[in-house]
């Protein structure tokens, strides 16, 4: 095995175009336990905790744009205000020295269906930009990258470089259902993000499906059927969970059942909703 | 590979490191370092926490090539000049039983008694929600880190 040790961005993807079959590695909480564990020996390791930009964040007005390396624990910190779905996700993630060290980037690397990140950059309506040395930097919207379980739209010679996420512009929550508080793979997961402006709901789904992805019928109905100014209607809610829950494709395995798991997408989804909507109801008073 | 990095304040090298090797192996089995112990091997426990740099992580889920360059303090740092209050505070608490995860939960309490100088039942619980004791000893961990946090307080 190689170890490979950029220390500019340049050279990181100059590495990842010479050796494509190279597994990028940052905080290690995927790579390592399966190395550790011998389910994975790549040919080489490309280390990326040495490339100083991707550990930092930056804004422009509202617009935000997170480092691939910068740690839940900073967004938690630091961007709680701006981007609340997130930055909720990011709490539920492991423990401590967990978040510490894992990404938005890395969770996107791996495109795991139960990664935390997924439903609050999906409901957000975030973009990830990749790069390679051949063709340089696109960007990606988040719902056009998750391919399959564990696959994305990332190509063998790209790299992960950053998210880009909108300032929020209305009340965002993120839920988990799990055995415990600390160091769970969600069960299922769903986020919330109101989008006022727009008179419009956005949604993610997390580990129902062999992808992260949205509850499109569920958005559309809210778009529909929504008085924004009006309390939430109980047959709306009711619905609206019951599409979301329709939006899942959910298997049975260790930590869940496929029928439990669309039961609960439907009660995260009228719980995550009732909290937004208590919020922008209060906001519009205040 | 060789790998070169502070530990507990000394500059340190290892050999021939494996590059898939993680920093917890290179501390126990090449710098004789063994207060952080190797347990899950996937960040489930915490048993092997240290400082990287200024944060703890769970050094089995750290390639040993990433450590280069960088500090480490580990369990065995904390007591250069005696014995940190954190660690007096688990013996005279009696917060440990077999031991095992002991040096984990004292470097990850450390840690949040560096950040929050009187932490709520809440915060101690939240922040040592990653250090498992199979001993379930977990009562006389948060009087130790309520002792441990009353003495740092009372020292400053």
């Amino acid at each position: 095995m190689e170890f490979l040790r950029p220390t500019t961005w340049a050279e990181a993807l100059a590495a990842k175009a010479d050796q494509p079959d190279a597994v990028p590695l940052q905080g290690g909480t995927d790579v390592m336990v399966e190395i550790n564990f011998s389910v994975r020996r790549p040919p080489a390791l490309l280390d990326l905790t040495a490339v100083p930009e991707l550990a930092t964040w930056s804004r422009d007005g509202d617009r935000y744009r997170i480092g691939a390396a910068v740690p839940y624990s900073t967004i938690i910190a630091e961007l709680g205000g701006a981007l609340p779905g997130l930055a909720q996700a990011a709490r539920t993630v492991g423990s401590p020295q967990i978040r510490n060290r894992g990404s938005v980037g890395g969770n996107l690397g791996a495109a795991s269906p139960a990664g935390d990140s997924h439903p609050p950059l999906l409901a957000a309506g975030a973009a990830v930009e990749v790069e390679s040395r051949e063709r340089g930097l696109r960007t990606i919207p988040a719902e056009e990258f998750y391919l399959g379980v564990k696959r994305s739209a990332l190509l063998p010679d790209e790299l992960i470089k950053a998210v880009r996420v909108e300032r929020a512009a209305g009340p965002q929550y993120f839920a988990k259902v799990g055995t415990r508080n600390a160091m769970v793979i969600a069960v299922c997961s769903f986020a919330v993000a109101l989008h006022p402006g727009e008179r419009r709901v956005g949604t993610g789904l997390g580990s129902a499906a062999p992808t992260p992805r949205r509850a499109l019928e569920a958005e559309e109905f809210l778009a529909a059927e929504l008085d924004w100014s009006a309390p939430l209607e109980p047959a709306l809610l009711a619905r609206f969970g019951e599409l979301c829950a329709s939006a899942a494709a959910p298997i049975d395995d260790v930590r869940g059942t496929a029928d439990y798991r669309r039961h609960a997408i439907a009660v995260l989804a009228r719980r995550t909703l009732t909290w937004a909507w208590q919020d922008h109801l209060e906001r519009r008073a205040a | 590979m060789r790998v070169t990095f502070t530990v507990n304040g000394r500059e340190e090298t290892a050999e021939d490191v494996w590059e898939g090797e993680s920093l917890l192996y290179v501390l126990r089995e090449r710098l004789g370092l063994p207060g952080s112990k190797n347990a899950c091997e996937q960040g489930e426990c915490g048993s092997c926490t240290v400082y990287l740099d200024d944060a703890p992580v769970c050094a089995c889920l750290v390639a040993a090539g990433q450590a280069q360059g960088r500090r480490v303090r580990t369990v065995e740092g904390l007591a250069e000049r005696g014995l940190d209050p954190v660690q007096e505070a688990f013996v005279e608490s009696g917060a440990v039983q077999c031991g095992f995860c002991t040096p984990g939960l004292v470097v990850q309490a450390h840690d949040l008694l560096e950040r929050v100088e009187r932490p709520s039942d809440a915060e101690i619980r939240e922040a040592l929600a990653g250090n498992l004791c199979r001993c379930t000893g977990y009562e006389k961990i948060l009087d130790a880190v309520k002792l441990a946090a009353e003495r740092k307080a009372a020292a400053r």
